[in-house]
This record gives C-alpha cells, structure tokens and sequence, in this order.
C-alpha cells in the first residue's frame, strides 16, 4: 500500500518536471561558491523556489570553487560558452562589461533604490550588476585593551585622526602584551590588498588611479598625499607595530583570536568568530588620515552575460534573488551584509542592536567603490606589488613611481579602456 | 637513407603520428603563435582589435641605460658628504621624470656602480624582467651542477648490493612523487619564521644560540631557500637516471679494475666516470630546463617578493599574460626564454659532443 502509494506520487512528480520543462525556456547560472555548503543550500534554494514559482523560465546552476571562477568565466567567454546569469566581483565588472561578457542589466531602478550603494555595479552610466549583500572592514579590538592602553572609543561621528590611531599603536606596543599592535593582514596576498589598504590611501587623498579621467595616475599614486601614505605604511612595518608580508596564514585567521594582536584589521566575515572569542569585541571605525574614514565597498554581485539570448529572463531571476529574506538567509548562513535596511531588519546579527549591526552602519557611512574600470584588474596587481615592495622597505617614492608608469603603460596600451 | 626513412617505413610513421601530432599541437604551434603574439599588442580581454608593434615589446622590456651622476656639491664646490664619508647623489627620479629628459621616461634604477665619485646608474624599462632574468640564472648556475653532483653521489650510495638497499632508493625517490604544490607547502611551513622546523631544528642544534631567520622574508635568504628545496626535491629523479647509467657499465670493466690494482679514485675516474658520459649529458641538460622553467615553488611560496628577489621568467610570462592580461607580454618573456634555453642546449651539446 505504502510502496503503491509512493509510486503514484514519483510518477506525478515525474509528470510535472516533464510538463515544466517543455513550458519553461532554459537559462544557465555560474556561481562562485562551490565548496561552501551553507552557500550552495541558500542559492540552490533560490533557484528551486524560482523555478517553480513561474513557467516562463527554468534556471539551472553550476558552482565553480572562487579560486578558479574568474578563469573559467574567461576562458568560457573565450570559447563562446558564456552561461545567462553570471555572477561578478564587483571591482571586476567594468572589465567583463568593456570586454563584452556583460550587458547592462534590465532592472527596474525602483527594485533597488534602498540597496546599498556599494551593491550596484554601474559602468558607462548603466546598471550591469547587483549584489544581495556587501562586505565591510572594520578596525577589531577589545574594549579591555582600549580600558587597559586609556583610549577613547572612536564612533562613526568621531572617527580616530590618524595620529590617534598611531598613538594607539604606540600605547599597545609599549604595554607589551601583544605580539603585534596591528595586524593589517598582509597574509592574504590578492584583492585584499586593494580592498583593505586602498581606503588608507584614499583617506590621506590620494588613489590608485585618477577618477576624473580613469587616463593616468601620475600626481594620484605618486603625489604628496600618495608619498605621505606610502610612508605611514612603511612606518607600520620598519616600526615594528605589524608583522610584515611573510606572516603566517594561520597566524592572520586566528592571531587576534589568540591575543596576538591588539588591533586587527579584519572585514565582517571574521565578526562571529572574534565575537565568540570574546564577548568584549569591539569593531571600530576606519582612522581618518585627512580626507574623511574609508573603507572598501563592493563584493560579488549577479549580471547577465554578453552572449545571453534571454536578457530579461534573466533579469527576472536576478529580480527574484532580491527578495528580503534571501538577502537575510545569505547574511545568516555566511555573515554577508544585507544589501537593504529592512533584509537587515529580518538578519540575527545586522538587526538594530545586533552583534554586527555595525558593519551595516559602516557600509553606510565610509565605504567607497574600488576605481571603476576595466583597467581596475591591473590596478590591483600593481598597487599590491607596490605595497609589498614598500612593506618590504623599497624606497617609497621610486615604488610609487614605478607603479604610475606601469598603471599608465598599461592605460596607454589599453586606448584609455573605452572611458 | 632519407629515402628508406620516407617511402618504405609506413608503419614507422604510424607508431610516430600520434607523438609527431601532439607535440606539434601543443608545443611547436603554440611556440610559433607566442613568436607572432609577441609582434602585437594582444590582449587576454579586449574589445580592441589586436594591433602589429614589431619590435615595441622586446624594446620595452630590454631597453637599458647608464646614467652617470656627479656628487651633489655645496657653494664652495665641495662635495656634500654625509656622516660616515659617502657623497650624497641627486636621486635618479629627478631625471627619469624630468620632461627635459622625455627618453628616459618609465625608467627606474636596476643596480649602480661607484667609479671614483661618480655613480653610474643602469636604468631599465622594465626592472622586473631584469631581476627575473638575473634570478633565474644564478638558480640554474646553482641547481645545475649542485643537484647533478648530489643526485650522482646517491646514486654511488644506492647502487651497492646490500640488504634493503631498495628502502634506500625508494626514500631519496619519494619526494618526486610527490605534487611539487604540495611540497611547496610544506616547505612554506618548514622555513616559517614563527615555530618553523628549520629554525627549531638550527636553533635545538646549536643550544638556543642560533637567531630564527626569516627565510622567506629575507630577500638574502629567500632565494637560497627555494633552491634548498628545489635541490632536495628533484635529486632522486636525477639519481634513477645516473643509476640507470652505473647499471649499464659492465661489471666485468670493475674486476679487470680490481686484478690491476686500482684504487677506488681511480675506479671512478676511469671506469665509472668514462661509462657515465651519455647519462651525464642527459642529466645536465634536462637540470638546465627543469631550472629554467621554476614556477611552480614561487607562485606557493614567495609570489616573487619579497623586493623582487625570487622574480622568475616563467613567473612573470604567467603573470602578465594571465594576471595582468597581457598576453603580448607574456608571450615576449617566453620566446625570450626559449632562446636562452636554445642557445644554453646548443652550447651543451657542442661542449660534450664526441670527438673524433
């Protein structure tokens, strides 16, 4: 009776997937969180609830592990086998968009006008990508180290000036307890570097590239506010108050953990575990060098490919994904922040009051989109070899120098990349 | 014999058409294609059309120049010289990027020398490339004949007849089974600074009196260290073909040794030595390429930093043509490479060739 039962409804169920899939015109998904289960649940789920809460459209995914998306999507664009819906690091967008990977994307601007800003991928004037969450950085300590070394807690209001950030460091290094003042991370070599030191620099005025123009970055990354940077960075190492471009990977994931470090410099997907660490764990604002608290805006964020024949199926799929409470599973499940106030609202952590509530708040108030250009790709090389250099005691004004010509060389190769 | 060789071995050329084709697909063609990308400006991503540069990337990655810089005087024509005696020079970016100097644009200082007072500065376009070529080239003048030497010393050790000699063999060969990514990372662990096992092992040996280095941080060290493991990695590879070699000299060359009375010097120099001259040949040259093509110790474990001092050839062929989307660029470092590696054969093969 039960096997008979079950049978029934196999065959039914079999039924409906047939009868679905002859209505539904078929679009394929890329995504770059293969090897995450809690990730792959959540976008699994939102493509299941997709599919059958319409019958125009039939989405299927294919995760690729982060390491090696960027590489597949462009040797796929290569070879003419681009998906419909890609997914893309923000920075990166203009680059797929000038290449023609991408094409802008149909979406009502009244679907996202609450979103954060660093969550809408806008290149040549037009809206090419969108993410359900972004990433923030903040400076993590404890306040019993900020009780022990007699500093002032720093707000969104009243950031530290950067001298008091560096009286910080001297307090922690003096008092002894830790290995290290501040660990800035130099561990994780990649888009870390751009993303976490590029708002230092923007701060003290200067930036990887000039945004007026997107032609040059002469005057920018070698200018007087560049050199101020480039030696404030150098002192950091040369003055023994962070452990240098050799440091451990291990040591990055758990030294402030571990009371190794007073200071970390660490982004809202490390927040639970040094709020489980200790309940004390505070997350303060970036420093201010001059030219107002910055920090890194934009993270992955969904698109439709250059190649796709279906531009607004896909713009419907991605519309979907917008939905509050996916945008909060995400945040619960992998501690992303929410792309609006009210999926924030729904979030345990970015809630009002929440543990990391104030990621959102910072997010809100400093954050600021990597150099949108297609030449952004080289940018980030450069400016993370330069850094290293400088970490690494080069001479400050040479590195910074040898980083303008070959941003430039490159800009110049490029025919100004379409700006 | 070139007729023999095409008319009447059709089943020669069968048994060789599968090898014949796949090298020609992925090696020879590929050269060729690196050879015409080189002449362009090809990019990884672009929606501009490919343009013909001729010569333009190999002038901007060879171009090199001598800046000479006198002393900077004061009022009186006395050199400026600071506390411990050493004149003080203008710096080389006062001239590099003066608009009065346009053919000096983008150059950056690669090393100087001190003539008297005077400095004489080499500027290069691209100082990366040239820190690149020289590492690379001190690691094969190292590895070569260091690896060659230890891998023929095992091979001496291994090839007695002694009861589990084969643990022995399989032990120094295990290491080359092994992922080099993987060895990589282990390695990356081994020199580690903090509770690394060398800096324990050094300082355990010495009873606390060695300082822990920093070996991959140090730009003195950092090189010296991928050689180490380099070295150790590849040995037992080299020392199965030297023992293929030892194998094949007839045992009976040994007792004709023994009944004249030679020593066990002379054994090698004589009968050993003379028998290795083909597997000799072989191991030299296939160290040389082997070493001309490191890459995959770098990318794990030093990226090339710190300051350049681990900068390989075929690092930054990937570097740029993938990272930094310039297959141009890369394409210019690897056929660069590959004259280097063809010139370096040719000389090999001239220097051991027979004489009649």
């Amino acid at each position: 009776m039960k096997l008979r039962y079950l049978v029934a409804c196999t065959a039914a169920a079999q039924t409906l997937t047939i009868g679905a899939a002859f209505a539904q015109t078929p679009l394929t998904m890329w995504y770059h969180g293969a090897g995450n289960e809690v990730e792959s649940a959540i976008i699994n789920q939102i493509v299941a609830d997709f599919n059958a809460s319409q019958s125009d459209w039939s989405v299927s995914l294919e995760s690729f592990p982060q390491g090696a998306y960027n590489d597949s999507v462009v040797a796929a664009a290569l070879a003419g086998n681009l998906p419909d819906i890609l997914d893309v690091d923000g920075p990166v967008m203009p680059n797929w968009a000038w290449a023609g990977y991408m094409q802008p994307l149909p979406l009502d601007e009244a679907v996202i006008a609450d979103f954060l800003p660093g969550t809408k991928g806008y290149w040549d004037g037009q809206l090419y990508s969108i993410g359900l969450w972004d990433a923030a950085v903040a400076l993590v300590t404890r306040q019993s180290t900020l009780d022990t070394l007699g500093l002032r807690t720093p707000t969104l209001a009243e950031p530290w000036s950067g001298e008091e950030f560096m009286a910080a460091l001297d307090a922690a290094k003096a008092a002894g307890n830790w290995d290290y003042a501040f660990d800035p991370g130099m561990a994780w070599t990649g888009e870390w570097y751009p993303y976490a030191f590029s708002p230092f620099l923007q701060s003290f005025g200067g930036d990887i590239v000039d945004r007026s123009t997107y032609q040059s970055a002469d005057g920018v990354l070698n200018g007087d506010a560049a050199m101020a940077f480039g030696e404030w960075w150098q002192s950091l190492f040369t003055g023994g108050f962070a452990p240098g471009t050799s440091q451990d990977p291990a040591a990055r994931d758990n030294g402030f953990i571990e009371g190794r470090y007073a200071f970390s410099w660490n982004g809202n997907w490390a927040a639970l575990n040094a709020l489980n660490a200790f309940d004390d764990t505070l997350f303060l604002p970036a420093p201010d060098f001059g030219n107002g608290p910055k920090i890194g805006a934009a993270s992955w964020q969904f698109g439709v490919s250059g190649t796709s024949q279906h531009p607004e199926g896909a713009a419907a799929f991605i519309e979907f994904a917008l939905q509050d409470e996916y945008l909060a599973a995400f945040s619960n499940g992998i501690g992303l922040i929410p792309a609006t106030a009210s999926a924030a609202a729904m979030t345990e952590n970015y809630a009002e009051g929440g543990a990391m509530a104030v990621f959102f708040a910072l997010s809100e108030a400093q954050a600021l989109v990597r150099p949108v250009t297609p030449g952004y790709v080289v940018q980030a090389k450069v400016f993370e070899k330069a850094l290293a250099d400088i970490a690494n005691g080069a001479d400050v004004a040479d590195t910074l120098d040898a980083a303008v010509d070959e941003i430039d060389a490159d800009i110049a190769r490029n025919s100004g990349y379409g700006h | 014999m070139s007729s023999k060789l095409t008319t009447s071995n059709r089943a020669g050329w069968a048994f060789a058409a599968p090898g014949i084709v796949l090298i020609a697909t992925f090696i020879i063609v590929p050269f060729f294609f690196a050879f015409a990308l080189s002449l362009t400006n090809q990019r990884l991503i672009s929606p501009n059309p490919t343009q013909y540069v001729g010569l333009q990337n190999y002038r901007d990655m060879l171009s090199l120049s001598v800046l000479q810089l006198a002393p900077e005087r004061d009022a009186a024509g006395q050199i400026l010289r600071d506390a411990d005696g050493t004149p003080s020079y203008p710096r080389v970016r006062d001239i590099t990027r003066n608009p009065d100097f346009p053919q000096y644009r983008g150059m950056r200082e690669w090393f100087r020398v001190h003539l008297g007072d005077t400095a004489h500065v080499v500027i290069a376009r691209d100082v990366v490339f040239m820190k690149a070529l020289v590492n690379t080239v001190t690691f094969v003048l190292v590895v070569a004949p260091v690896q060659g030497g230890l891998a023929l010393i095992l091979a001496l050790l291994v090839n007695q007849k002694l009861r589990g000699i084969t643990v022995f063999r399989a032990v120094y060969f295990m290491p080359v089974v092994v992922s080099i990514v993987v060895v990589s990372l282990l390695w990356r662990f081994i020199y580690s600074p903090d509770g690394g096992l060398l800096n324990n092992l050094l300082s355990g040996l010495t009873f606390g009196a060695f300082q822990p280095v920093n070996w991959l941080g140090n730009p003195d060290t950092a090189l010296p260290a991928i050689m180490g493991m380099s070295i150790w990695q590849a040995v037992g590879f080299h020392m199965v073909i030297w023992l293929s070699g030892l194998q094949t000299i007839s045992p009976t060359l040994y007792e004709a040794a023994e009944i004249e009375g030679a020593s066990k010097w002379q054994t090698f120099r004589y009968v050993t030595w003379p028998g290795l001259r083909h597997t000799a040949v072989l191991v030299l040259i296939v160290i040389t390429m082997q070493a001309f093509a490191l890459f995959a110790q770098i990318d794990v474990m030093t990226r090339g930093g710190p300051l350049d001092s681990t900068q390989t050839l075929v690092f930054q062929a990937v570097e740029r043509g993938y990272g930094k989307q310039d297959i141009s660029g890369g394409a210019t470092i690897s056929v660069v490479l590959f004259l280097i590696v063809l010139t370096i054969s040719l000389v090999q093969r001239w220097l051991t060739r027979e004489r009649a």
